[in-house]
């Protein structure tokens, strides 16, 4: 068991961690027609945006209440109200993501009371879904704002499904996917087509991968123009199964349980050959569950996936010589961190630091004797003689002090292009992460060989 | 000092602020004032307005006491460059949790600031107070004042948390940290008679390092560097200039006025963007000076640059005649770039003047002619409206509005604080040549732009299908 180590310096140098309400508007941004709504002083807004625009390259639909002095000692309500207000007229979005910040968690502004009154105050706004989340910046992470909003997503109304929607039955099976924040939109779109080549619908919530993988539009939108639909999630209840990818998604997984009787999977993570190919095992059990048991039906693995298996086990044995032994340092957000750390281990590295940002209970279960939540400081203590240092690009300098490549990963990465396509998870995200990782311990070694002296 | 509501007052009613629609003092700074907009606001706050102006101090340490969101989102994200230090570039924060909001943060600011000097040894420790910090009232000036006799290390206290305001104010919240604490408490190590400041330039990509050459040339001795690529010691003594040029920015006016008061140091408001600036902000410091001699080798200067400009430029010129520019920027850029770009022989068809004062206005009418469309707002929608209707050839604006342009296949150059390459002085003028015709006839545009084969085969049959549907 990994004992985890919680120092809470006074000192924070060189911050790993990101605030929640950045993560839930991260997770907001993967609902269509959606405008994110920061309920605080404007200047919160204005970073995330900034965080959110350079490392994805798009542009970002995000909003505030703009609370001032004097709204904040009179109270933030008729700020919350306005900027509702004001979203709809300007923007017409389909769905709004409150969420609360530092600010006015400090205060103590009561958002159930606050939404109540505007609910009474406008009647006319009766269907109009807004979805509440509270995330102070004084508490967790970007990951734990992340998982409160995907929880506050699954947890509200939508009202009834319109009547004029056709039948499920003899339809595809549908099952619900829990995307939690280690996936890119591009990993959230590798996923959903494996999932769709078993002949399995799948509802993925959030789905980024519609709404920043950076793709052209015709026209000019102020809110997102992809993601999971209203529709999509007003169905919910129609899925089979959950499928919550990233033990940081199990409790969304068990909302969805109790509101309608939907048993749930937790895959906390998808790369490495073991963990896709018990992923994909599951996924061929909801068809063949479906059949009588007494002609069980082979499961009906699509053959390009098969293919892929038989790809990454060769791209195993040709990595494997450089990840064999090699010291391995990562600062990353606990699911990623777990994911990460496990796949590096089954390829023969050895994880020598492991900094993160915030409690889950999957820090118990890493390949390391201990982790420490802490910042980038803690890491290059702790990564003196690493050959490879994995976090987000903020670790530049560090790994140049420490004379070690960097790979990077989490958020944010201002300093790479190609992030919202970047798949790392499935048979074939993990070939790439190999590829890549592998990439750059070669050119290392070469590096550091006597022939290179000559 | 404390932060007071007259404090703030003082500070949006620069009396030397051009903004200032009455100049007696009783007119208020239209920026400064503006009440954000709950819903429709866009920007920064009064930290990351403080954070801006007196990061750049490179061999200082930044802290932020607050919550992670204030320094975790934003540290090690502006472009202002160091030719030494590196310690303004660390993230240093107290990263509150809730026992400490609950219990009061002023014993870990101390400690962090104890951890601080002990570990990173900075020539001056600035602690940001930020909305969290603020509101649950920690005495900042308290803390700041224990530590610095402790420590024996200046430790300024920044009253900077967010809702007090927008960027702008933050700016001058920052200024007013300088002049409280920092200009004036040392010595320089010697004078010249022609020590100048520069106030407001921030080193953002570099810039700085294009202009300063030509001071040195004409014997023009910059003492303090407020603050791009500033040394801590160098704004102790700032006091001793005999002129401070504010470059391109109203932010840190009230610096400005407060050294003309406190140790009668006039000032000057120059820009370096293009070589009409440039010229005049040289000439205008030599003349200030008096001295027949500087003002010959001055003119000198500019002669040789511009000659060598010229010649650098020609290819460019060839290219950007007549092209067609929007240009969306705040206050002074708005017209010194649309004198820059004139240079370049193209044409300003719009630009903003949200920012502005009267007087800016009235030179950006001059400058743009009767036909230049000036922009009181500058929503996405509203600036791609104006692109199209201008048939303008591309949008110069900052990086907020990078994918406006971008997501409707306009040709964008980034103009303000995240941008990557230098262009003032002479040389940030070719630079900006290059990179207006590189976005310009960039290769990539028809291809963004063309429809698929289907659609122009679609397209094409149209016509026919309709006829066909017709026919049945
Ligand atoms: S608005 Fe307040 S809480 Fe938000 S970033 Fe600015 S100082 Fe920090």
């Amino acid at each position: 068991m990994t004992t985890i180590l919680n120092p809470n310096k006074s000192l924070s140098v060189n911050p790993l961690k990101m605030s929640q309400p950045l993560g839930a508007a991260l997770a907001f941004l993967g609902l269509r027609k959606m405008m994110p709504l920061f309920h605080g002083s404007q200047g919160c807004t204005a970073f995330a945006k900034v965080v959110l625009v350079r490392h994805f390259r798009e542009s970002i639909p995000l909003s505030t209440t703009a609370m001032t002095e004097v709204s904040t000692i009179l109270g933030g309500e008729d700020n919350v109200e306005q900027a509702i207000l004001t979203i709809l007229e300007k923007y017409q979005p389909q769905i709004i993501g409150l969420l609360t910040t530092g600010l006015t968690e400090t205060r103590g502004d009561d958002m159930k009371r606050i939404l109540k009154t505007f609910r009474d105050k406008h009647p006319e706004l009766d269907s109009f879904p807004v979805v509440s989340v509270s995330t102070p910046d004084y508490k967790g992470s970007l990951q734990d704002g992340y998982t409160a909003a995907v929880e506050s997503i699954v947890a509200a109304d939508y009202g009834n499904v319109p009547d004029d929607e056709p039948p499920t039955v003899g339809m595809k099976p549908q099952v619900t996917v829990l995307c939690a924040s280690h996936l890119s939109p591009g990993d959230v779109e590798e996923l959903k087509t494996v999932i769709e080549g078993f002949g399995i619908s799948p509802i993925m919530v959030p789905d980024l991968s519609r709404s920043l993988d950076g793709h052209l539009e015709d026209d000019y939108h102020t809110v997102t123009t992809g993601g999971t639909s209203l529709t999509q999630l007003k169905q919910l209840n129609r899925s089979c199964l959950t499928l919550a990818i990233g033990e940081s998604m199990r409790k969304a997984a068990t909302i969805l349980q109790e509101r309608f009787g939907t048993k749930y999977k937790v895959f906390p993570r998808l790369a490495g050959l073991d963990a896709v190919d018990s992923f994909l095992w599951e996924l061929s059990q909801i068809l063949t569950s479906r059949c009588d048991h007494h002609f069980p039906i082979v499961p009906n693995v699509p053959a390009h996936l098969q293919r892929q298996r038989r790809q990454l086990q060769d791209v195993i044995l040709d990595t494997h010589f450089y990840f064999g032994g090699k010291k391995v340092a990562l600062a990353l957000e606990p699911d990623l961190l777990y994911q990460t750390a496990w796949l590096l281990t089954e390829m023969g590295a050895n994880i020598q630091a492991a900094v993160t940002t915030t409690k889950s209970p999957i820090l118990e279960d890493l390949p390391i004797d201990s982790v420490t939540i802490g910042d980038l400081e803690d890491l290059e203590e702790l990564a003196v003689g690493s050959d490879l240092i994995i976090t987000n690009s903020h670790g530049t300098s560090l790994a140049k002090r420490l004379k070690a490549p960097l790979y990077r990963m989490g958020y944010p990465i201002f300093d790479q292009l190609g992030l919202g396509q970047r798949c790392l998870v499935g048979y074939r995200g993990t070939m790439k992460f190999l590829f890549d990782v592998g990439n750059i311990l070669l050119e290392e070694e070469a590096k550091h060989s006597p022939v290179a002296l000559h | 000092m404390k932060l007071t509501k007259s404090k703030i007052n003082d500070l949006l009613t620069q009396p030397g602020c051009e903004h200032n629609h009455n100049k007696e003092g009783q007119g208020k700074n239209k920026s400064c004032t503006q009440t954000a907009n709950p819903g429709s606001a866009q920007g920064g706050c009064a930290f990351d307005g403080a954070s801006i102006a007196l990061v750049p101090i490179t061999d200082a340490a930044h802290l932020v006491h607050g919550p992670i969101g204030c320094s975790g989102n934003s540290w090690n994200s502006r472009g202002s460059l160091s030719s030494g230090p590196m310690t303004y570039k660390m993230g240093f924060t107290t990263d509150l949790s809730e026992n400490d909001i609950i219990f009061g943060g002023e014993k870990k600011l101390y400690k962090a600031i104890a951890q601080l000097i002990k570990k990173y040894n900075p020539a001056a420790v600035f602690v940001y107070s930020t909305c969290v910090t603020a509101l649950i009232g920690d005495d900042l000036d308290a803390v700041c004042k224990a530590a610095t006799n402790k420590y024996e290390t200046p430790i300024i206290p920044v009253h900077s948390p967010g809702f007090v305001g927008s960027k702008n104010l933050g700016n001058r919240l920052g200024g007013e940290a300088l002049l409280d604490h920092v200009v004036g408490t040392k010595e320089p190590e010697y004078t010249t008679a022609y020590d100048i400041n520069l106030i407001g330039e921030y080193n953002v990509a570099g810039e700085m390092w294009g202009v300063l050459p030509l001071f040195k040339k004409a014997g023009i001795r910059v003492l303090a560097k407020i603050t791009g690529d500033a040394r801590y010691e160098e704004v102790c003594s700032a006091h001793r200039a005999k002129l401070n040029v504010m470059i391109c920015s109203k932010a840190l006016i009230n610096m400005a006025s407060a050294m003309k008061e406190r140790y009668n140091i006039p000032y000057i408001e120059e820009s370096f963007y293009g070589v009409q600036d440039m010229n005049r902000c040289l000439r205008n410091i030599a003349q200030f000076f008096g001295d027949q001699v500087l003002i010959e080798r001055v003119e000198e200067i500019i002669e040789e640059e511009t000659a060598k400009l010229d010649i650098a430029l020609a290819p460019y010129r060839e290219r950007l005649k007549g092209k067609r520019m929007v240009l969306y920027t705040g206050g002074v850029k708005s017209w010194s770039i649309v004198s820059a770009a004139q240079d370049l022989g193209m044409e300003v068809v719009a630009t903003s003047t949200k920012k502005s004062t009267e007087e800016d206005k009235g030179r950006i009418k001059k400058l743009l002619g009767k036909d230049g469309i000036m922009l009181e707002k500058g929503s996405p929608e509203e600036l791609l409206r104006v692109v199209q209707k201008t048939k303008a050839d591309l949008l110069v604006a900052g990086g907020r509005n990078q994918y406006t342009a971008l997501k409707a296949k306009i040709p964008f150059l980034d103009i303000n604080q995240e941008r990557h390459h230098p262009y003032a002085g002479y040389i940030g003028l070719v630079e900006m040549a290059r990179e207006l015709s590189e976005a310009v006839y960039s290769p990539i545009w028809t291809q963004v732009r063309k429809p698929s084969p289907w659609e122009i085969w679609q397209q094409e049959h149209e016509s026919l299908l309709n006829l066909e549907a017709e026919g049945e």
